[in-house]
């Protein structure tokens, strides 16, 4: 049997090739599955509130408190409603009782009423968790028990989250806070149980006045997705660069 | 080398071991970058099932038609139509396998979440159909005489 120089070398390449290839396509594997599930769901989610609609019944807060088992009467929620009025004085006068659970049914704010004829402007801001495009909060876990999933949510591990409170102070939008019950770092997900589903989140179900509404900016037909891309909208925080997703239609420069 | 080198670098490297052996045995399998990025997606994968599987409290109103269609037409046919069957009867969960009625909230409080004025200009909140809770009916029920599946009616 003749081998020559050639043929030898072609079928050492060869063997090792077929040899190789698919053990590593078996050891990656697993990798292009999670990346194949990455690919196939065209889905990033985001929010709108319209701070024109809001009446500050506080609803939503009701509703999320109920729908994501956060202690009713503890002074924590992953979503509350401020109350801005602006006096003739130039002064802003900015509260919140409870997150606005209750809502607002009274001029009070902190024990002082202001009459009709000296405020110049006044109303209400919903506010939740970003979901950022560079969620500082995800940066600084030291342990891996918070990131942000392929449609875009952050979310938090409760079994992994150590407690730390390293995202509690990075979050520029303050929307994160210690579970006083479960002892772990918690935050708005957008309802992720519910919109996985194809439900809306419960806040922006509760809402009677459209005020709170879901997009996916991955469809170009979502009609929430319409209106932040054609109108007039802003973003809370633009400055620190963590490309927030929840989109605010009627925002004032005195919202902080 | 000497023994009294060679005893701590053997223990040294057995404690080495000893993490990498723990680090085996306590990070689960599907721990590990699961995305474009290692700053954002480095994560436990199955947590993001886990939180799919969290429980749906708020049904929404589709699901109180399953039995409770004359109340949710009424309601609709009311200027209380955008206001969902929940934000007065709480989170209906299982119901009615698990809890059989649903509460009521009946309170004035409720109410006034969106009824008690607020002069507040260029707001919708000011347009409300609203009463100062201090000079309206105070301390009653709104429910004893505005109906609130269709807030036009009265309360005989």
């Amino acid at each position: 049997m003749s081998c020559s120089r050639r043929a030898f070398l072609k079928d050492a390449v060869g063997g090792t090739l077929a040899s190789v290839l698919p053990l590593s396509a078996f050891a990656f594997l697993s990798t292009e599955e999670a990346k194949a599930a990455i690919a196939g769901s065209k889905v990033r989610w985001a929010f709108l509130v319209d701070t024109i609609k809001c009446i500050g019944c506080g609803m939503c807060v009701t509703a999320c408190k109920n729908e994501n088992e956060i202690p009713f009467d503890a002074p924590v929620t992953r979503t509350w409603v401020e109350r801005y009025v602006v006096t003739k004085d130039g002064e802003v006068h900015v509260d919140s009782p409870l997150g606005g659970r209750d809502g607002f049914t009274d001029n009070k704010i902190r024990d002082e009423e202001f009459a009709p004829e000296d405020i110049t402007k006044a109303f209400f801001v919903p506010k939740l968790c970003n979901q950022c495009d560079n969620p500082a909060c995800v940066q600084v876990c030291p342990v891996g028990a918070t990131y942000q999933t392929h449609d875009g949510v952050v979310l938090i591990d409760r079994e992994w989250c150590i407690g730390c409170g390293y995202c509690i102070m990075a979050c520029p939008y303050g929307v994160r806070f210690f579970h006083p019950e479960l002892r772990v770092a918690d935050k708005c997900n957008f309802c992720y149980h519910r919109i996985t589903k194809g439900l809306q989140p419960a806040c922006v179900q509760s809402c009677a006045f459209g005020a709170r509404r879901l997009a996916n900016l991955e469809d170009p037909d979502d009609p929430v997705t319409k209106i932040i891309t054609t109108e007039r909208v802003a973003v809370l925080k633009d400055e620190y660069g963590t490309k927030p997703h929840v989109f605010y239609l009627g925002l004032d420069a005195n919202v902080r | 080398m000497k023994r009294h080198v060679l005893h701590p670098l053997w223990v040294a490297i057995g404690l080495v071991g000893l993490i990498f052996l723990g680090r085996m045995l306590l990070v689960p399998d599907d721990f590990g970058v699961h995305g474009d990025s290692f700053t954002y997606n480095y994560h436990r994968f199955s947590n993001i099932q886990e939180w799919q599987e969290f429980p749906v409290k708020y049904q929404g109103r589709d699901s109180c038609t399953e039995c409770h269609e004359d109340n949710v037409r009424s309601i609709r046919r009311s200027p209380h139509k955008r206001v969902e069957c929940e934000n007065c009867h709480g989170p209906s969960g299982n119901h009615p396998d698990d809890v059989e009625y649903l509460p009521r909230n009946t309170e004035r409080s409720l109410c006034l979440r969106c009824h008690a004025f607020l002069d507040y200009p260029n707001t919708a909140r000011a347009e409300m159909p609203a009463v100062k809770d201090r000079l309206h009916k105070r301390r009653r029920a709104c429910v004893e005489c505005h109906n609130p599946h269709d807030p036009r009616e009265d309360v005989e």
